[in-house]
């Protein structure tokens, strides 16, 4: 599969989505510069995480209206599946592809560690072949993560069953509070468009992509279903 | 020719003596801009004026060095057609006037020195100083200081590894803020601040200049005493997305081939970058302040040529090839704007249009800077001698563990860390809170590990000893990581150098640094000088901070801290001796400063490193922690954390000894190591073969720490509770 990694002048994961992608899952990858109009003939896009603009305004403000924002809305609205991730998501967000809006963590400061996020739906590009209730170990770092939405567009997120990822203990339940590391609404850690093609979520998992690392190597599971290799543990 | 008035003088903390010298290599008077280039370049904070001649004893070769001292950063092989670029600075003085800006400028100053030597920055660690935590107005440096250093890393897109966090009522007023930063380059394409070829454009990139951090340098080359709030003019203020935009644009520049020459514009700003370019290549540079981008209106030579505004560099490239690097920064909507050229004079000239500003001797500013052998006395601390035979042993050593693990400086500083991004990159292997921070080098087996270490209370006891403990300590705990120590950084943050005692210390744990380089062969390959840290005339303990990279050839191999298996066996690396003087123990538990520093065996440390990395190669260990800081009992409660999770317990025996039970459980003996392993006969035969002391001390298990000695039990409490210990300061401050 040939996958369009998004380049903003303050991207800083976009190195990390590439190497995952081609030397981890062995696809192939290409960065593509936010001034350019074109996703050549990507087949699948990823908008990775950092600071896109510098974000000094509001995460992923400025991305938007980034040329390549409309090739990749055009790309989107044609069913082409595009992954979001943490900036990325939020950019995404900005954009009107995904539903739902970031604001600061609950704790107000910026916020790196390890967490477990539930998959909640196994119909969505990101999560193809991924059983529900599957839980990955990936590290998040953002300052804001907290989802929101209003209640009754949560409930009809749920209804949709666009509500793709939640945090969750290292059991897969929600009881403790403490698994919602930022305040997000309903533990919400990811979600996708109606057309279940769009997929965004703050925790990284192209950083837990390898069995050395710290952060461990879980995070693969998440990529392979989206590139559409979906490997079963 | 006249002196001027004192005020001028001390408004560039020039000597008259230092004028007069000005004076002889001008042949005339200075104008006003010469002056304030002269005052900048020759600060403490620049030139080294009376650490030089000391450091002139540090080892700084050996033969994986491909950069020594005089760069903006080290470089040592690490095979592979690799180079490890690092570095340690101290950014304390302006962290102290404004914590966010002050730390986050610091984090920016290390970046730049690292990418601009065409490494890209792939790990910092810091090292950082308070007062009590207790204390508001330390809680509020801390909080800045941690917001500002996570502000600029996490942006900038640079994990934040690993570090040390350390609390003692000497910080009060004086916190210490050292950030260190670690890049990857290929080792045949190291970049230099070198101004080579007459006639090439020297080219201005980055962030426009304004009129802030004016006199840094020279506000970071005094003490502190009342009005030093007023001083936050000095502080400049860091736009990290600049410095990442910067940072990829050199990157790709440097690629092209257009460039030559480059240097980052830290301390000193355009002053400073432009004579020593010009000075390491016996060449000259001229510059026209007009074509500086400025981003203030009617700013003078003297203020565009002192200003430390962030993000910017200073580049040379080959006549004829501008438009390749010009493109390349207009790509990422930059300007690089020729502002001068090589010129074959060996002088600095500055000229306004077609006014001359500034025309001086390169080496009048920069090798040629005064150099001082201030009048020193050897350290002589009365509380070395401190008695401390009678003092009681209590009654529940239990307890005094528990208070020893709630400790700030011992304590869980997860509250703090988990603001710094150690993710990003995707290279982490083992983060912050670990005895080293380990990094895999992509496209490799090998792996990076690095910690940064000092036990200044040690320092305040003995700056010789102390000095060589903080080298054996840093090393230990890359060791305890697999790796091999390849090379190492020092910052070196001390009082008033124009008091002889302080004088002192700093000479005489210069020599203990390199004293304990040179035998563990691990050469020093830059470093950084902070002196004046001082507030109305009370000194900090002198803290020489010491960085030390090491290498692992294969990345399956990195040892963590953590228990890992119920059944493993516990092995006490090293011996125990009395060495309770300088101890954590002793601060907390009896609220004393006093006593001996441990004795430091360097060669039995040297054979403790050995056996570490022939047992680990050999596949031997499955666990290691450096069993210095707070001493046995701390590494193996410590041990028994799964990261930051209460983890496995284990039971455990030490052989009857003759030793006070409070200094076997708590001396900070170095050369030790708390090791598990499955086959502990294997192990004991590595050891044996090194002469290294190795005691079994029973198996991992269970859900308490079990400690006895010679059948008499000195510590039984759970894991968890241990934890609660070890967390409670991030409960109430977190």
């Amino acid at each position: 599969m040939k996958v369009a990694v998004l380049v903003f002048p303050g991207s800083n994961s976009d190195h990390d989505a590439y190497h995952a992608v081609k030397h981890v899952c062995g696809h192939e990858a290409r960065f593509v510069w936010h001034k350019d109009g074109s996703l050549g003939d990507a087949e699948a896009v990823i908008v990775p995480g950092g600071f896109s603009y510098g974000d000094y305004l509001r995460s992923g403000a400025i991305a938007r209206f980034a040329p390549v924002m409309a090739a990749v809305a055009e790309f989107a609205k044609k069913g082409g599946p595009v992954l979001g991730i943490c900036n990325g998501f939020q950019i995404l967000q900005e954009a009107g592809l995904l539903p739902g809006a970031m604001l600061r963590n609950r704790s107000v400061k910026f916020l790196s560690q390890q967490v477990h996020v539930r998959v909640e739906r196994a119909d969505t590009a990101a999560t193809a072949g991924l059983a529900p209730g599957t839980v990955l170990s990936m590290p998040i770092a953002h300052g804001e993560g907290n989802f929101h939405a209003e209640a009754d567009e949560l409930d009809r997120l749920e209804q949709c069953g666009q509500v793709v990822f939640r945090y969750v203990g290292r059991d897969g339940g929600l009881g403790a509070d403490a698994a919602n590391p930022n305040g997000s609404a309903r533990a919400i850690a990811g979600v996708c468009n109606e057309g279940r093609n769009v997929v965004g979520l703050m925790p990284h998992p192209e950083r837990a992509a390898e069995p050395h690392l710290h952060h461990g190597a879980e995070g693969r599971r998440l990529l392979e279903a989206f590139l559409g290799s979906a490997v079963h543990a | 020719m006249a002196i001027p008035p004192p005020e001028v003088l001390d408004q560039h903390r020039l000597t008259a003596e230092e004028y007069e010298r000005i004076e002889r290599f001008l042949g005339r008077e200075p104008n006003r801009t010469e002056l304030g280039l002269f005052s900048v370049m020759w600060s403490e904070h620049c030139s080294y004026k009376s650490s030089k001649k000391h450091l002139r004893g540090l080892p700084t070769t050996g033969p994986r060095v491909l950069q020594g001292p005089g760069e903006n950063a080290g470089a040592v092989d690490i095979g592979d057609g690799l180079a490890a670029v690092f570095k340690i600075e101290s950014h304390n003085h302006p962290s102290f006037i404004e914590p966010y800006q002050g730390a986050a400028t610091g984090v920016g100053g290390i970046l730049r020195d690292i990418f601009t030597m065409n490494a890209r920055p792939v790990a910092v660690l810091n090292s950082l100083r308070f007062g009590s935590p207790e204390d508001a107005a330390n809680r509020r440096l801390l909080s800045g200081v941690v917001a500002g250093i996570g502000g600029y890393g996490n942006a900038f897109g640079c994990p934040t590894v690993g570090g040390e966090v350390v609390f003692e009522p000497c910080y009060q007023g004086n916190p210490l803020v050292n950030a260190f930063c670690l890049g990857l380059v290929k080792a045949d394409q190291i970049f230099k601040g070198r101004a080579d070829g007459i006639g090439n454009p020297v080219f201005y990139v980055g962030a426009k200049t304004g009129r802030d951090g004016i006199h840094g340098a020279t506000m970071a080359s005094a003490e502190f005493g009342e009005g030093s709030e007023e001083k936050r003019p000095t502080v400049q203020v860091g736009d990290p997305f600049m410095e990442k935009v910067l940072l990829e644009a050199c990157l790709e520049a440097m690629k092209t081939g257009a460039v030559l020459g480059i240097q980052d514009m830290g301390a000193a700003g355009l002053s400073c970058s432009s004579s020593e370019m010009g000075a390491r290549s016996g060449t000259g540079v001229e510059i026209d302040i007009r074509k500086v981008p400025q981003r203030e209106t009617g700013m003078t030579a003297y203020e565009v040529m002192l200003s430390e505004s962030q993000e910017r560099m200073l580049l040379v490239a080959a006549k004829g090839r501008e438009d390749e690097v010009i493109r390349v920064f207009e790509k990422w909507d930059l300007h690089a704007e020729a502002i001068g050229h090589v010129i074959a004079d060996k002088r600095l000239r500055v000229w306004n249009g077609t006014t001359l500003e500034a025309d001086v001797p390169n080496e009048a500013l920069t090798d040629e800077a005064p150099v001082y052998d201030r009048p020193w006395v050897e350290p002589k601390n009365p509380a070395v001698d401190h008695d401390l035979s009678n003092l009681p042993i209590p009654g529940d050593l239990g307890a005094a563990l528990l208070q020893v693990l709630a400790a700030p400086t011992i304590a869980s500083k997860r509250w703090i860390y988990r603001q710094y991004d150690c993710s990003v990159r995707g290279n982490t292997v083992l983060g912050p809170g670990s005895d080293a921070a380990v990094i895999h080098v992509k496209g490799t087996r090998k792996a990076l590990a690095m910690s940064v270490d000092c036990n200044a209370r040690l320092v305040w006891l003995d700056p010789y000893e102390g000095a060589r403990l903080a080298v054996a300590e840093a090393c230990r705990n890359v060791v305890a990581s697999g790796a091999e120590p390849i090379g190492a950084t020092n910052c070196l943050n001390f009082g008033n150098p124009e008091r002889p005692e302080i004088m002192g210390q700093l000479v005489m744990a210069i020599r203990g640094l390199g004293d304990a380089c040179r035998t563990l062969a691990v050469p020093i390959t830059g470093g950084n000088v902070s002196l004046y840290n001082e507030t109305d005339g009370v000194a900090i303990y002198p803290t020489p901070t010491i960085g030390v990279v090491g290498l692992i050839e294969d990345v399956s191999k990195v040892l963590a801290r953590s228990f890992r298996e119920a059944g493993d066996e516990v092995v006490l690396l090293g011996a125990c001796t009395d060495e309770l003087g300088g101890s954590e123990y002793l601060k907390t538990v009896h609220g004393r400063v006093a006593g001996r520093p441990p004795r430091l065996d360097i060669e039995a440390e040297a054979r403790l490193y050995r056996c570490v990395l022939e047992a680990n190669g050999a596949g031997l260990l499955r666990s290691a922690h450096d069993g210095s800081d707070g001493g046995l009992a701390i590494a193996l409660a410590e041990s028994c954390f799964a990261g930051e999770e209460p983890g496995l317990g284990a039971d455990l025996a030490l052989p009857a000894s003759t030793l006070r039970a409070d200094a076997l459980l708590f001396g900070e003996a170095p050369s030790r190591m708390v090791v598990t392993t499955r086959d502990a006969a294997g192990l004991a035969a590595v050891a044996a073969r090194h002469g290294v002391p190795c005691t079994t001390l029973g198996r991992v298990g269970g859900d308490r720490l079990r400690l006895t000695c010679g059948g008499t039990s000195l510590v039984d409490l759970p894991v968890a509770r241990l934890h609660e210990a070890w967390t409670s300061l991030e409960r109430r401050l977190g």
